[in-house]
């Protein structure tokens, strides 16, 4: 754990004063202090291009009354600063007068242990792993042009100081590591991605060279894409694999459900609640309680306990995903949803591990059903337009469906739908739910956090993908 | 007050200095600080203030053709020995390339010109608040907006760059940035739109109320939109997301790309990629540009570039690391881009909506489609139908799909260039392109 006091001409006692002081006209606020390291060390081209470590400190203090929030940030933890920045959060309260301060319940759980990823392994031996990976792939296929591998590992301490002095921590670790690939046969190129991750050390991942499963996934999505042709263009079926492709959930209803939105009714759910919004079967639910997951936190960034959050249970909308400031004004609990990028951005309601759950069929029944389609079995990134409800992501690996058979893989193209009916085009739910390798991140008002999806097969009755093929 | 260059400067020389003294044989700081003040608005009323202060260091140390790099904002003198002490001590573990350097002495920047990228003007948020009240009463005129939020940002920000061959140089920047976003509201739809103004100088920036006006007219105008069928049409790209195709564009010139063969421009180097109408520059010293500078992020003068010569890719953008690799010079590409834009076309506005009988006005993309290795691209978009020079109607949930290469021969530019960010273009129209729709 961090001592943010230890080197500072700052003592707890007189940040305890302060923060009481400047809060206590305000319905919230927090003296928000994390300390970070993080590395990254790349292979690309054959050669270790990169290896560079990043340690970051720094301060966030937060005062709430009413909807408006005063937020103020710095790097330097001294008296001089706070005091600074509690006059910069007054003169934005200046008639401030109110007192919600629901208290912060208490959890012992932890859902990873605390541990600094980067110390627990040398740096020759991440490089030794990062040359095998480059061999490894090369000597596998000739048609190899590029290979690219990373790892990436980062510990953040983080301390909550609230009025009256009541303090919470939380210690995090994070790792990811990354391998992709370039291929060229007769001219023409396609690459493909793998990647794995989560708050645990390297180590938990990389046993048994199970780095070699990384590459080969990696190097499988490249040479299926040297065979793809160009994708149909038009409405059709959709069936979705498990795992990653639950994007689709986190774009397309996740973003619809966050209490922001919900609060300022700019979200397409805002007077939903209570209303079918999916089909029958379909349940989803936003988990932080997930042991080493990349979206799982013990705590979240107000210090409040995650929780499993139902938002959607058989086809009606349950919760929205809520942090104190949007609970308070809808009238409800924080669904421990409070995070943030890191100390210099204001905390916002956001995913943690986001799952739809296990229905009955089969994903063969779902192929065999499609007369004329795609199967998309994963993606890069997406998008949604909260207001419009308008969603999209790019598939990274896909084939055509004709007559209830997989055919030909198709060129990576851009799937477009609508978040509130999407769900109601749901005409399947597989029983083979997994979740994501651990690579999500997710943005959102500037902001990224690392989060998860999960998801069983599904069959879309209707969606338009984005091809050039008329 | 952000910090001053006498201060930044002694934190950097006592880096090089430490890095030397541990067995570094080059070492490359970088250190700044910023300051920003923000005020946002939400429907009428103050949402949220956010003062943030930013310090900052990058050190790269190199040990004969070793290297590496350490980042921190906690430029205290204790961290930072333990930091630099870690980096020298990683460079000597990591494994040489034969690339690794500084810049050619003689590509540094001599001097920093006076390129007009300070005021010192604060606002205070007082002033701040009255703006963008002023700005969301305009918005708000009309019954069907349902929501408004707004912003103000004041920045100002101060760097170093520094080097163990004796560069050492800086330069303030300040922006003023105020950008409104509006939802409107029908019995079918819901929509929103924005409009910005970002400025060097206080002065600069937009009206308030035409600020307003625009985001409010911008999301009206999307309301009850249709979705088409799916067809080849020409597609005219609104200039706020026709400098996208530059930004792609300019990724995939870019020396990492062009070195790792990653690029579906490799090789292209004097070879027709656009039709022979079209120029490209990147011109570095337009007074007040946000993306001027007169050094990229090595300290390597930079100076205008023609990248692109009646359709013919003349440059690449090069840094020291990847134009070794190439066999080439730095042409101070480090970091990307200064002030990039297409060159005016011959054709008006009302013109180029007029040159098709029927075509697709494009506002705004989402999703990341855009595949540099292949060119492929295939994005979500929203925009208007024209027929006959006039907007008939708005679409939605469609998609636009073509693949670089093509479009990039069939773009046809209006001249209706302005430089109002760092990348600009003209209104552009590409035919041929495939749209998904019903």
């Amino acid at each position: 754990m961090s001592n943010f006091f230890e080197k500072s001409d700052l003592t707890r006692n007189e940040a305890e004063n302060i923060i009481s002081d400047t809060l206590k006209k305000c319905d919230d606020g927090e003296l928000y202090l994390e300390n970070s390291k993080s590395e990254n060390i790349l292979l690309d081209d054959n050669k270790i291009k990169k290896s560079s470590y990043n340690s970051d400190l720094g301060f966030g203090f937060r005062a709430v009354s009413g909807e408006v929030v005063a937020y103020s940030h710095s790097n330097e933890i001294s008296k001089n600063s706070l005091k600074q920045s509690s006059e910069s959060l007054k003169s934005t309260l200046k008639s401030a007068n109110s007192s919600y301060n629901h208290s912060i319940p208490k959890s012992n759980k932890k859902y990873y242990e605390n541990i600094n990823p980067i110390e627990k392994k040398t740096l020759k031996s991440k490089i030794d792993v990062l040359n095998k990976v480059n061999d490894y792939l090369r000597k596998k296929d000739n048609n190899v042009q590029q290979v690219t591998a990373n790892f990436s590992g980062e510990q953040k301490s983080i301390e909550i100081i609230r009025s009256g002095g009541e303090t919470l921590t939380d210690v995090r670790p994070l790792i990811r590591f990354n391998v992709s690939v370039m291929l060229e046969k007769n001219g023409r190129k396609e690459s493909g991605v793998y990647g794995i991750g989560g708050r645990q050390s390297y180590d938990d991942y990389l046993i048994n060279d199970n780095w070699k499963n990384v590459c080969d996934e990696a190097l499988r999505i490249a040479s299926v894409n040297l065979e793809s042709k160009p994708a149909p263009a038009g409405e059709m079926k959709v069936v979705l694999g498990p795992g990653w492709p639950a994007i689709l959930i986190h774009e397309a209803i996740g973003h619809g459900l966050e209490g922001d939105f919900n609060r300022k009714k700019t979200s397409a759910f805002h007077n939903l609640m209570g209303q079918k919004v999916a089909s029958e079967g379909v349940t989803i639910v936003d988990d932080g309680t997930l042991d080493n997951r990349r979206g799982s936190l013990t705590i979240d960034d107000e210090g409040t306990p995650t929780e499993k959050t139902v938002l959607i249970e058989n086809g009606i909308l349950k919760n929205f995903m809520q942090d104190r400031l949007n609970a308070r004004l809808m009238k409800t609990r924080s669904t421990g949803s409070g995070r943030r990028e890191n100390y210099r951005h204001i905390v916002l309601p956001r995913m943690r591990n986001t799952m739809m759950l296990n229905g009955k069929q089969t994903q063969d029944e779902m192929i065999k059903s499609v007369d004329k389609g795609i199967f998309a079995v994963s993606f890069g990134g997406g998008q949604v337009d909260i207001t419009s409800g308008k969603f999209v992501f790019n598939c990274t690996e896909a084939y055509e469906i004709t007559e209830g058979k997989i055919g030909s893989p198709i060129k990576g193209a851009t799937l477009i739908g609508d978040g509130p009916s999407i769900l109601k085009e749901v005409s399947m739910v597989g029983n083979d739910m997994m979740l994501d390798p651990g690579i999500g991140t997710c943005g959102k008002a500037g902001q990224g956090v690392p989060v998860g999806v999960a998801q069983p097969s599904i069959l879309i009755n209707k969606m338009t993908v984005g091809g050039t093929n008329l | 007050m952000v910090k001053d260059q006498e201060y930044l400067e002694k934190k950097a020389s006592y880096c090089l200095d430490y890095a030397k003294k541990l067995g570094a044989t080059d070492t490359i700081v970088n250190v700044g600080n910023s300051i920003s003040e923000t005020v946002n608005f939400r429907n009428k009323k103050l949402d949220e203030s956010n003062r943030s202060d930013n310090l900052g260091i990058d050190i790269t140390t190199f040990v004969g053709k070793k290297k590496s790099s350490i980042s921190s904002s906690n430029l205290l003198r204790e961290n930072l020995n333990i930091l630099i002490e870690k980096c020298v001590e990683t460079t000597k573990n990591t494994p040489e390339d034969e690339f690794n350097s500084l810049p050619d002495k003689d590509l540094l920047a001599k001097e920093v010109k006076d390129l007009n990228l300070y005021d010192d003007s604060h606002i205070e948020n007082d002033n701040k608040v009255e703006y963008l009240s002023r700005l969301e009463t305009a918005a708000s005129n009309d019954k069907k907006i349902i929501n408004t939020e707004s912003s103000f940002v004041e920045d100002k920000s101060n760097f170093i760059l520094a080097n163990s061959d004796g560069f050492c140089k800086g330069f303030k920047t300040s922006s003023f940035v105020a950008s409104s976003v509006a939802v409107a509201k029908d019995d079918r739809s819901m929509e929103r739109d924005y409009e910005y103004t970002v400025k060097c100088h206080l002065k600069d920036i937009k009206n308030a109320e035409e600020l307003g006006k625009k985001a409010a007219e911008y999301s009206l105008r999307k309301l009850s939109p249709k979705k088409i069928g799916s067809e080849k049409i020409a597609i005219i790209f609104d200039k706020r997301i026709a400098k996208g195709i530059l930004s792609t564009f300019a990724s995939a010139i870019s020396a990492s790309s062009i070195s790792r063969g990653t690029s579906f421009l490799k090789n292209k180097i004097n070879q027709k990629i656009f039709q022979e109408t079209i120029n490209i520059f990147d011109k570095p010293d337009i007074s007040k540009g946000q993306g001027s500078r007169s050094f990229d992020s090595e300290g390597v003068r930079t100076d205008t570039l023609k990248l692109v010569e009646q359709g013919i890719l003349k440059h690449y953008l090069l840094d020291t690391y990847n134009g070794r690799k190439l066999n080439l010079k730095s042409n101070g590409r480090c970091g990307g881009t200064s002030n990039l834009y297409f060159e005016n076309g011959k054709i008006n506005y009302k013109d180029l909506l007029n040159s098709n009988s029927k075509c697709l006005y494009i506002t705004e993309t989402i999703g990341h489609g855009s595949n540099i290795v292949t060119g492929d691209y295939s994005v979500g978009a929203t925009g208007f139908l024209v027929e006959n020079g006039e907007f008939k109607y708005p679409i939605n949930e469609i998609t636009i799909a073509g693949n670089f290469k093509d479009m990039f021969q069939n773009i046809t530019l209006a001249n209706d260039l302005e430089f109002d960010y760092s990348t600009n273009s003209p209104t552009i129209m590409i035919e041929g392109m495939v749209v998904a729709g019903k």
